[in-house]
């Protein structure tokens, strides 16, 4: 190993070691949040209405959403975090640190998509903790559960870490979460099965790729899903393959970094 | 060996502001180096061109003989930036940043640990390590970026406009740091708009002013142009070469016209009286504008007017 790798490797570990001690500093906003909302949707659409809906496809009301509404914490948690790190070091000008240092641009890019794993995974984790509290939940499939977590964190860090670059203030980073993330989890999947849809509704669920990420995650649990469990890892291997292009070309460009 | 150099360097920016219109610069390793020139005058842009935070429009850049464009990795490692504007993470102690910053370049944390304690303690912030950067005052902000600078210890530091906000006690030891910086080796360019500060601490000088280098040179050599009134003589009768007068610094232009440098506490009529014990008879004489002396009064007026702004 060359001096340059050994040193970009140190340059690597910072940026992550600095993504989780934010994670952590600041827990009261980015852990606990995420467990009072998971919480509440358990006992209010779990408990409460869930127990009057009966079984969705063999399971129980709660069963069946909690893949989902992990998920929708990972998805959430993992954006939320790069596009707040990323937008905070642009605004407080401390993304200059990065910019001026002889760190290679896709080590930036992976770095801050590994903190925005991390925090999905943490949230991930503590929502699904949460969920066994409310009931059992039985991996089928933990190879399935394991990438499909990792993959769909990967693909909102990346989206998040795009977010940030365009930002201009702190609107710009509460438009796409609030206007776009949040309908396209609720439309996907995360609390009934699309076969309950009309036919219409069905086909317009298809373009929604929240649909496939939360279907294949639970099929790792349960073993069903309304959606082809391959087509739904080519998209997730897509996503990341195309936002991570896009990261390092903007990041490259300087686009909304540099003059 | 140059640290930098800088050729034919233009930058518009995105509204159209000219902020550099063709630069070329050198600078030698081991100086101590002032950019100086007014507020406006593209003296940050340069510097954001150099640590690749703003794009450049055209020309070439080259850090210890590493293009830019072809090097950057290597060019980066070898300078350290104090910026003009206060830029670490504000809500992060003072540790935490420099560790950060030293990580970014690669320096082990067991070595980034002995240099952030050396440091610290030489610009008196070791007291202040754990506090979080929001509560230091103007001058430890300015410090701890002069010691984040350091941490990778860099062959060439540059200082934006370093003493903005520094009161003069800071100011004087902060120089003292810096001089001993370049002493050891380190390369050191110096951005401001205080002559005073330049003269003090750099041995070579460009001035730039709307985006444009219009001297570079010795300290000394500027500071003599500054001390000197160049006088333009039209002479009755034709001499064939420039009358011999010692003590000043004379050119003949046309055989009708002698320019004489004279320095400010120079006395005129001593050159009257040896130009006639020379048989040579004046006719008329004039000043000759010395742009450099209007650069300095107007930068002097406006750096006034900014201060009055700001008390
Ligand atoms: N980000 C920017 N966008 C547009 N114009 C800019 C920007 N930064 C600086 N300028 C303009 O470029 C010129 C040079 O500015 P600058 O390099 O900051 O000068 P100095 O550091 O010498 O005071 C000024 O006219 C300034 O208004
Ligand atoms: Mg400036």
């Amino acid at each position: 190993m060359n001096t340059r790798t050994a040193a970009n490797l140190i340059g690597f570990q910072t940026i992550i070691r600095r993504e989780y001690n934010r994670i952590i500093r600041i827990w009261g906003q980015t852990i606990v949040p995420p467990g009072i909302t998971a919480t509440l949707y358990f006992i209010i659409f779990g408990r409460l209405i869930g127990s009057k809906i009966g079984d969705m496809n063999g399971y129980t009301y709660l069963q069946y959403i909690a893949p989902g509404l992990i998920m929708m914490s990972v998805i959430t948690n993992s954006y939320g975090n790069v596009v707040s790190s990323f937008f905070g070091a642009k605004f407080g000008k401390h993304i200059e640190e990065l910019l001026v240092s002889p760190l290679p641009n896709h080590l930036i890019v992976t770095g801050y998509m590994i903190g925005g794993l991390l925090r999905g995974l943490l949230v991930g984790g503590l929502v699904t903790m949460i969920a066994l509290v409310f009931t059992h939940l039985h991996v089928q499939h933990p190879w399935v559960v394991t990438s499909a977590v990792i993959l769909t964190s990967m693909v909102f860090a990346l989206a998040g870490m795009i977010n940030a670059v365009f930002a201009k203030n702190f609107d710009q980073i509460s438009f796409i979460p609030t206007f776009i993330l949040t309908p396209l989890t609720y439309f996907g999947g995360v609390f009934y099965t699309i076969s309950l849809l009309p036919n219409f509704a069905q086909t317009l669920s298809h373009l929604n790729p929240i649909l496939y990420m939360v279907n294949a995650f639970r099929f790792g649990f349960l073993g069903i899903s309304d959606v082809n469990v391959m087509l739904a890892f080519s998209i997730m291997i897509g996503g990341v393959v195309v936002l991570y292009a896009t990261c390092l070309y903007l990041l490259t460009k300087g686009i909304g970094l540099r003059e | 060996m140059k640290a930098v150099s800088l050729r034919n360097l233009c930058k518009t920016y995105k509204n159209g502001v000219q902020a550099l219109k063709g630069i070329d610069l050198d600078v030698e390793e081991g100086d101590f180096f002032a950019l100086l020139g007014p507020n406006g005058a593209g003296k940050t842009t340069a510097i954001g061109i150099l640590t690749s935070l703003v794009n450049k429009t055209s020309g070439s850049v080259e850090v210890f003989g590493h293009n830019l464009d072809s090097e950057l990795a290597a060019a980066k490692a070898c300078i350290g930036l104090v910026p003009q504007e206060v830029n670490f993470n504000m809500f992060e102690t003072v540790s935490t940043i420099l560790l950060n910053q030293a990580g970014f370049y690669g320096i082990p944390r067991a070595v980034a640990h002995e240099r952030l304690e050396k440091y610290l303690n030489k610009l008196q912030l070791w007291e202040k390590r754990n506090s979080v950067a929001r509560s230091l005052s103007g001058g430890m902000k300015r410090r701890l970026m002069i010691v984040r600078a350091l941490l990778h210890e860099p062959k060439l530091l540059i200082l934006d406009e370093p003493t903005a906000g520094v009161d003069i006690e800071v100011r004087r030891s902060m120089w003292d740091f810096i001089r001993e910086v370049n002493a050891a080796g380190t390369t050191i360019i110096l951005t401001t708009h205080y002559l005073e500060e330049a003269e003090n601490l750099c041995r070579n000088v460009a001035i730039i002013n709307q985006g444009k280098i219009i001297e570079n040179e010795k300290m000394s050599t500027l500071l003599r142009k500054l001390n000197t009134e160049i006088f333009i003589l039209n002479l009755r009768e034709p001499v064939s070469s420039a009358p011999n007068l010692t003590g000043y610094r004379t050119q003949l232009t046309d055989s009708h016209t002698l320019e004489i440098e004279i320095n400010k506490e120079q006395n005129l009529n001593e050159i009257f009286v040896a130009l006639s014990a020379q048989g040579i008879g004046v006719v008329s004489m004039r000043n000759k504008s010395n742009r450099l002396e209007e650069l300095f009064i107007s930068m002097v007026e406006r750096g006034s007017e900014t201060n009055k702004k700001a008390s």
